[in-house]
């Protein structure tokens, strides 16, 4: 079963995150880096990008006419995705170990950040069969 | 370029995957890197038979390419240790005689050996599937990896975890003991089922090649029909994958969409598949030694053999739900019993064997427990209730098509004006 863990975070976590000291952000990049090759190598890696900073994201509409209309101007609070997995794993529990696994990684100072992961199923093309 | 790989080649190349492997492991002993040097000579052979057409003995073929890789491999590991390996030197020594063997009496057990190897409790379920496919079904990694749609190196990983972890477990390459075979026979009916399950798609994108699975599934489970003809399970699990597939053209619609069995265009349905799989049945069930394939093989066979959805033998396929219940403790056999009870007494009784169901962890929180109680609420008459149902199952399917399928069973009540 495909599971897609994302990490999201707010326009204030973001701007925390760009003061993080050299070594807090290396530390971080490491975990993720050993964390993806993790994943790998476990043999349930299905993809994961990173996301780019929230600046520049804009949500888009179509006119009556089709034609796109922008809109960047978000509150403090709106939630960003950063970047995501997608797993495909036995079970949920397993899925939820993982998530557990990329929410400790790394903070500032060197403490486990405890970053909120959303955990949801991917939804297959098939039915199991109806026996 | 390589040409595009002939059919006849293809399934050449599949068939003689079991016995090439079981060839080289006999003569080295180590699976692991035998399963490798077996796989690089099913790509030599694919890029050059088609060109050079098919060797005269072309399981003699294999397992010589393969045994030149397993003496590089065994030479390269001797070096990178800096001790001799007397293997090594005897295989170089006479490769070619002594690696042509003719089809010895081992090699049917072979695939059987390999099977319970691939399919061994040491391993989950999705690693002895792709082990399976790989090692005794001659499928590539990339192949697997789009059956299930994940990468090919993340299906690599999960292949070589799977290998390390029967290396660690020191299984050995022979049959197992009389007493272990029947359980582990159990294992490795379970892993063709899951891959008959897995293949049995309704999603449009990549059907074709999940149709494949399927009938990878139906291809192993009727060579392990074959070496082992007089065991009824193997028979039953046959039948099953056949009389179940034979509805496949019927199940979805051009879109993809799930047409439920009693509005399926019967006419659609493959009966060349249907009258194999009641003949495997038909000679199975009289041996006495009935199990949960047969038993569900005989529920698939009574909805195949009714012409029309309203001349379904309910009482039987009821009395069968009953027999298999006895016999497994799956919630889905008492789920679909529950459905065999309505379908013969009335809605009102499925709802109240309903009623003990949802107490059952396991069902508790299952989509097909509210798609089921919708389908009997509509039936009572309970529309209200049943547009609820509908959309809770919704809520929890894994399905895309399915969940499509239990929104469209809400909407439709709910603009009846219910």
């Amino acid at each position: 079963m495909k599971y897609i863990l994302m990490m999201n975070a707010s326009s204030a976590d973001w701007n925390s995150y760009a003061k993080w000291s050299k070594d807090d952000l290396a530390a971080n990049v490491a975990f993720m880096r050993n964390f993806n090759k993790e994943l790998k190598e476990e043999g349930v890696l299905v993809a994961t990008e990173g996301l780019g900073w929230p600046a520049k994201a804009k949500i888009v509409r179509a006119a009556a006419d089709g034609t796109p209309v922008t809109d960047g101007v978000f509150p403090e609070s709106k939630e960003f995705l950063a970047g995501y997995w997608i797993i495909d794993v036995e079970n949920a529990e397993q899925a939820y170990k993982i998530a557990a696994r990329v929410s400790g990684a790394p903070g500032p100072g060197g403490h486990g950040g405890n970053i909120p992961i959303e955990v949801r199923e991917v939804l297959s093309g098939f039915a199991d069969l109806n026996l | 370029m390589t040409q595009p790989l002939s059919l006849e080649i293809a399934q050449l190349l599949r068939e003689l995957a079991p016995h090439a492997l079981g060839a080289v492991i006999r003569r080295f002993h180590e699976f692991a890197p035998a399963e490798d040097a077996v796989q690089e000579a099913l790509i030599a052979a694919a890029t050059q038979w088609p060109q050079a057409g098919i060797p005269e003995n072309p399981r003699g073929w294999l397992i010589q390419v393969a045994t030149r890789r397993m003496t590089d491999y065994i030479r390269s590991e001797s070096a990178r240790r800096q001790r001799e390996n007397e293997m090594a030197m005897e295989a170089t020594r006479t490769p070619e005689a002594s690696a042509i063997e003719s089809a010895s009496e081992s090699d049917e057990d072979d695939t059987l050996v390999l099977l319970f190897m691939c399919c061994h409790p040491a391993l989950t379920p999705s690693s002895a599937i792709a082990l399976t496919l790989r090692a005794v079904g001659g499928l590539n990694t990339a192949e697997i990896a789009s059956a299930f749609l994940v990468p090919e190196a993340t299906m690599a990983q999960r292949i070589s975890r799977a290998k390390q972890t029967i290396k660690s477990s020191g299984i050995p390459f022979q049959m197992p003991s009389l007493e272990e075979r029947a359980q582990r026979l159990r294992a490795v009916l379970h892993a063709l089922y899951l891959i008959f399950n897995e293949g049995y798609t309704t999603s449009a994108g990549p059907q074709l090649r999940r149709a494949d699975l399927s009938h990878e599934a139906i291809r192993l489970a009727r060579i392990v029909h074959n070496l082992q003809p007089g065991d009824p399970e193997i028979a039953g699990l046959l039948a099953l994958m056949l009389l179940t597939d034979a509805r496949r053209a019927a199940r979805t619609n051009a879109d993809g969409e799930l047409i439920p069995l009693e509005r399926q265009d019967r006419s659609l349905w493959d009966q060349q598949q249907i009258a194999e799989g009641v003949a495997l049945l038909s000679a199975a069930l009289p041996k006495g030694s009935v199990g949960p394939y047969q038993l569900q093989a005989a529920i698939a066979a009574v909805h195949d053999e009714a012409a029309r959805p309203e001349v379904t033998d309910w009482p039987q396929i009821l009395a069968l739900y009953e027999l298999l219940r006895r016999m497994s403790d799956n919630p889905m056999v008492a789920l679909n019993h529950a459905i065999a009870a309505a379908m013969v007494h009335g809605p009102g009784k499925g709802l109240e064997l309903l009623d003990a169901l949802q107490k059952d962890p396991r069902l508790a929180h299952h989509h097909r427990l509210d798609a089921v109680r919708a389908h009997l609420l509509e039936r009572a008459g309970d529309h209200q209730n049943a547009v609820e149902h509908y959309r809770a199952a919704a809520e929890k399917t894994g399905s895309l098509p399915e969940r499509n399928y239990l929104l469209a069973q809400a909407a439709r009540l709910a603009r009846d004006g219910t």
